[in-house]
Formats: C-alpha cells, sequence, structure tokens
C-alpha cells in the first residue's frame, strides 16, 4: 500500500513540476515571477499584483497555458490508452497507435487535406478522431470481434495482427492520395509528426469531455486487467467475463487514442514509454499502473512539448521527433529486456 | 444429498468433433473424484465443462445451488485450476492470492481488509507466509502449485476442480500437494474433482474414479472396481500388475512386455492410434 502512496506522489509531483516548468519557459521572455504571480492570482480569494503588462498575461493565458494544459491531456490520454491496450493484449509493447487507429486516423486526416481544401484544416480533427475510431473497428471485426480470443488467449494475437493488416492497407491508402497530390504533402506531413502549436482553450474543452469519458471507464476497469493478465479460463472461472471486458477496454482506450489524435496528430511511443515508467514506479498491477500513466503521461508530454516548443526557438521542432527520440531507445531496451516477448 | 451432479454431458471442440459425449456423473459433498484416462480422453475438457469455461449440452448442477445464475455466483461456490496457470511473473505472491477474492469484489474492485484476511489465511494454510513478498517468477515448480491452491481457498469455494495438480512435479512435491488438498478436503468438506495422471495416485486419493476412453465414460466406482488389469489394458493399451496395498487400494505397476508369448495378446492391442488432440 505504501508503495502504491509513494509512486503515486512522485508522480503527480513529477506532473506540477513539468506543468509549471511549461508555464515557465517560452518563446515570449515572460517574467517567471510574474508567471507565477498570474497563475497564483487566478486561485478564488488569492489576489496578487503580477507585474505583468496585459500583453504577457494575455500571452501566457491564451497561448502557453492552453498548450501546457492540452500537452498534459494529450499525454495522459495516449499513456492511459496505452496501458489499458496493453492489459488486454498480456504484451508491454502494444502501443494506442496499433489496431489501425493511426493508421486510419492518417488515412482520414490526409483525405480531409487533400478533398476539403480550405476547409479541410478544419475538418481534420473530426476527420482523424472518426478515422481513428473506425480503423480500430475495422480491425476488431476482421479479427471475429475478438471471439476466437476465448479459449486460450490465441485470440489476443489475432486481433493484434488484424490490426497490423489493416493499418498497413490504410497507410498504402494514404500514400497513394499523398502520391497523387503532393502540394499537400508538406501540411499531411506536419499533421503526421504532431503538433501543440495550434492549442486554444476551444480545444481542451472539445477534447474534455471524450477524454473523461474514456480515462474514467479505463481507471474502472485495472483491477479486472490484472484478473485477465491471468488468462481467459482463469478470468472466467474467477467470474470475470473477459471477451466484455476486452471490448469495453479497447473501445475506452480508442476512444482516449482518437481524441489525442484529434487535437494533436500522430504522437508515437507515448503510450509504450510511459506505462512502462509506471511499471518501474508502482509495480505490474493494472490498478495502479494506469493512474500512474495518467499522471507521467500528462507530465511525459508536457515536458516533450517544451522541449519541442524551445529547442530550436523561435522556430519548433515536430513533438512526434521528441517522443520519438526518447521513445524508440526504450523500446528496444524493453524488447531485449522481455524477450521472448510473453504473450 | 448435496454435492455435484452432471447429466448427459457433450461438449464439442470444432464442427461435430464431441469430446466429451454422454458423461454423467455424482459427486457428494465432501468427497473426491479422479477423473482418469489416456490422453485425449476428455478428461480436461470434462473438468473445463463443469467449471463453466466450455458450452456444454446436457446439465450440471450444484446443490446447494449457488445464489444466482451469473459468473460471479458460480465462482463463489467453484474455484478451477488450469493444468498450467497463467502466473504473470512480476506479480507478487499475496497479489495474486488476493485475485481469489475477484468474485466477492464491488464494482471499482477495491478488496478490502477482510479480503486481505482471507487471502492472508488461505497462505498460511498452504505454508507461504513466507513468500508473499516473493515474485511469481522466481518460484519453484511446488511452489506455484501450492500459490493457485491459495489462489481458489482464497474464492472459499464448496468445489474444487484441479486439472492435473501434479503434472509438474517430482514425487516428493507430488505427495505434498495431494496430501494438502486432501487436508483441505477434510478441514472444510471441500468436494474435490480432478483429473489426475498417475493412476496410482487416483486410486491412493481419490475416494471415486471416472475413466474416460474417448470422450465417453468406461468405468466409474471404487479405485478397486475401475483399475483392474483387464480394463487398463482395454482402455490404455498398457500392460500392468494391480496389487492392493495395505488399505486395499489397487496399486498399479507396469509389467513390460516379453517375447515369450505370455503377454502376445496384449502387445496385439498396443498399437499407435496416432497422435491425439490433447484436450
Amino acid at each position: 500500500m505504501s508503495r502504491a502512496i509513494r509512486a503515486l506522489t512522485v508522480a503527480a509531483v513529477f506532473l506540477i513540476a513539468a506543468a509549471l516548468l511549461g508555464a515557465l519557459v517560452g518563446a515570449a521572455d515572460l517574467n517567471p515571477w510574474g508567471v507565477l504571480a498570474t497563475l497564483l492570482d487566478r486561485i478564488p480569494f488569492v489576489h496578487l499584483a503580477t507585474g505583468m503588462s496585459q500583453l504577457d498575461q494575455n500571452i501566457l493565458i491564451q497561448i502557453r497555458l492552453p498548450r501546457v494544459v492540452l500537452a498534459l491531456l494529450v499525454g495522459a490520454l495516449l499513456s492511459v490508452a496505452g496501458a489499458g491496450y496493453q492489459g488486454v493484449f498480456r504484451n508491454a509493447l502494444v502501443d494506442s497507435g496499433m489496431l489501425g487507429s493511426s493508421a486510419g486516423a492518417g488515412l482520414a486526416a490526409t483525405i480531409a487535406i487533400v478533398f476539403l481544401g480550405g476547409l479541410g484544416t478544419a475538418a481534420v480533427p473530426i476527420a482523424a478522431f472518426l478515422g481513428a475510431l473506425a480503423g480500430v473497428s475495422v480491425s476488431w471485426f476482421a479479427s471475429g470481434g475478438g471471439r476466437q480470443a476465448v479459449g486460450d488467449g490465441g485470440g489476443t494475437s489475432t486481433l493484434l495482427l488484424s490490426g497490423v493488416a489493416v493499418g498497413m492497407f490504410l497507410t498504402a491508402a494514404q500514400t497513394y492520395l499523398m502520391q497523387r497530390n503532393s502540394q499537400d504533402l508538406q501540411q499531411v506531413y506536419s499533421w503526421m509528426l504532431g503538433s501543440m502549436a495550434a492549442a486554444s482553450w476551444t480545444q481542451v474543452t472539445e477534447a474534455l469531455p471524450y477524454a473523461a469519458v474514456s480515462i474514467l471507464v479505463l481507471l474502472v476497469h485495472g483491477r479486472r486487467l490484472d484478473v485477465l493478465a491471468l488468462g481467459d479460463d482463469e478470468a472466467h472461472s474467477l467470474g470475470l467475463n473477459a471477451r466484455r471486458t476486452r471490448l469495453v477496454v479497447i473501445a475506452a482506450a480508442s476512444l482516449a487514442a482518437a481524441t489525442a489524435v484529434a487535437v494533436s496528430g500522430l504522437i508515437g511511443f507515448v503510450g509504450i514509454v510511459v506505462p512502462h515508467v509506471a511499471r518501474r514506479l508502482g509495480g505490474p498491477s493494472y490498478a495502479l499502473v494506469l493512474p500512474l500513466s495518467l499522471l507521467i503521461g500528462g507530465a511525459f508530454l508536457s515536458l516533450a512539448d517544451t522541449v519541442a516548443r524551445t529547442a530550436l526557438s523561435p522556430a519548433e521542432l515536430p513533438i512526434g521527433v521528441v517522443t520519438a527520440a526518447v521513445g524508440a531507445p526504450v523500446f528496444i531496451a524493453i524488447l531485449r529486456r522481455t524477450q521472448p516477448v510473453r504473450e | 444429498m448435496s454435492g455435484l451432479t452432471a447429466t448427459d454431458l457433450r461438449v464439442e471442440l470444432g464442427r461435430g468433433f464431441a469430446a466429451v459425449d454422454g458423461v454423467s456423473l455424482r459427486v457428494e459433498a465432501g468427497c473426491w473424484l479422479a477423473v482418469i484416462g489416456p490422453n485425449g480422453a476428455g478428461k480436461s475438457t470434462l473438468l473445463k465443462a463443469l467449471a463453466g469455461l466450455l458450452p456444454y449440452q446436457g446439465t450440471v448442477t450444484l446443490d446447494p445451488a449457488p445464489a444466482g445464475r451469473t459468473r460471479r455466483d458460480l465462482a463463489r461456490v467453484l474455484a478451477y485450476v488450469a493444468q498450467q496457470p497463467t502466473l504473470p511473473p512480476d506479480v507478487p505472491v499475496r497479489e495474486y492470492v488476493l485475485l481469489g477474492r475477484t468474485p466477492y469484489l464491488g464494482y471499482l474492485g477495491n478488496p478490502g481488509r477482510r479480503d486481505r484476511e482471507i487471502a492472508d489465511g488461505a497462505m498460511a494454510r498452504l505454508e507461504l507466509d513466507g513468500l508473499a513478498g516473493r515474485r511469481l517468477g522466481t518460484l519453484s515448480g511446488g511452489e506455484r502449485q501450492r500459490v493457485t491452491l491459495a489462489r481458489a481457498l482464497a474464492q472459499q469455494p464448496r468445489v474444487l476442480l484441479l486439472d492435473e495438480p501434479t503434472s509438474a512435479l517430482d514425487l516428493g512435491h507430488q505427495q505434498q500437494v495431494l496430501e494438502l488438498v486432501d487436508r483441505l478436503r477434510l478441514d472444510d468438506g471441500l468436494t474435490v474433482i480432478s483429473t489426475l495422471h498417475d493412476l496410482t495416485a487416483a486410486a491412493q486419493y481419490a475416494e471415486r474414479l471416472l475413466l474416460l476412453d474417448r470422450g465417453r465414460v468406461a468405468a466409474a466406482g471404487t479405485p478397486a472396481e475401475v483399475l483392474t488389469a483387464a480394463r487398463v489394458r482395454e482402455v490404455y493399451h498398457a500392460v500392468v500388475s494391480v496389487n492392493p496395498d495395505s488399505d486395499g487400494r489397487p496399486a498399479l505397476t507396469p509389467v513390460r512386455p516379453r517375447d515369450d508369448g505370455s503377454h502376445a495378446d496384449a502387445l496385439s492391442t498396443l498399437r499407435d492410434d496416432g497422435p491425439r488432440e490433447n484436450t
């Protein structure tokens, strides 16, 4: 018990520190004390003289803060979705973008950019959201609706491979579209590498309901994922409906991933790296891995975005490049530690 | 009379292939029934059907019946231990045993103090106190078997279904585990149904045997009634001599077929049926 509380405390402190750093650092040279005072001033019943100009306050409140909050939200979503998928598939190397969701979002966003012209930019988030959900649905039904999964657990690899096949097909279609419409390449690529540059409070409030529902459902299923880890037969004999649990967790994780993709584009590796760190910190139980992933994921992506917007300031590094630079080595490290990959 | 009764069970694996067909059995409360039979006879399939893990035709009734008809209700009276249970290597023993409380937990699934007490009690009875913090991946074969038994006990079942509880163990650990199961059965009045490979062990520990051959009941009754040399030859195509031990329970010794013709009839039945699906 004490380990759980300690781990959660460490993760929460990390989250607050990362968020504060994100608010303090940026292209505009804001006075740190002014930033802190402005933040404290927003707390009810606290009134402080901030010493910041109206312009500086606006930069902080309207540009920098929504971006920090959106990064926290997207990081939390991608991480908790990754952890959920990993619980279902009993494999620590499954990412939130697998099962055709990234590829579905990619194709749909490309279609929006290519065919909807000026309207496309506005339509990209909703297209990506629907594309991600469609990609996962096609993978689910192509594998027989998780039906084979009841039994010895071999069916989960059917679903995973079906996701790979569906993903490859959708990516091929997307690549073909891009090749035929090379004038849109730059816009498609900048979306694919992910970005928080367009963050606004509107985006945050639009994403929030989906985020809340998916996160809540996933957190409630932590204990059940622990039971599912024993295999379908054992789970059934303990009174758990394995197939229904799998369906609910996959649906919630896919909703979380789709929401993240809609507001930020494709950001890879977060869903693998963060749950891995959560396991190192709090142990293997999903009852703890899920909430820890939520906190650490928010902190991680907020830090990554701070790097993305300051490393080449005033130019921006795509955030997907930052997460890939951290994520790929961690992925390989996990692969080497867990060989042979456990089912 | 209380216990478990199954009538005319048929379990199909794949199209039209009945791994278990026309099997009826009854076990009285507090008794131990061992299901025996050659590889592929349908022992594990029968056990899974009784545990509600496979769809079947026919009826299985528990007396007294579970409080409701859900999977959870069944899990509160009947615990199942697979032949090779999946033990996630990084999970500590105590947390694993606590998963046995799953059928009693609320929607959020947080085990309470009482659940922890029951899990600790189950570990104490299987002498696992010292291993509570150990990770499952570090346990020996005998320890693993005791840990899975503790998990099943934490379910507080009335019926315990054990699929080959001794298959991965050496002779000494086999004996230990079977003695443990027998003690739990006597202490708690548990009804035990287990598949067992080792016929002599089955005869020593179980009060009743059910011999399956290709999915059907070949014989049922006390060990002495079921385990005769002729029947073992017929069903297993094996040559054995059967000698009652001091309790009158049959002990089987394999006899090597000789070329002098003394077991010629037995040898002629030692044919290869080809590979059978291990169910």
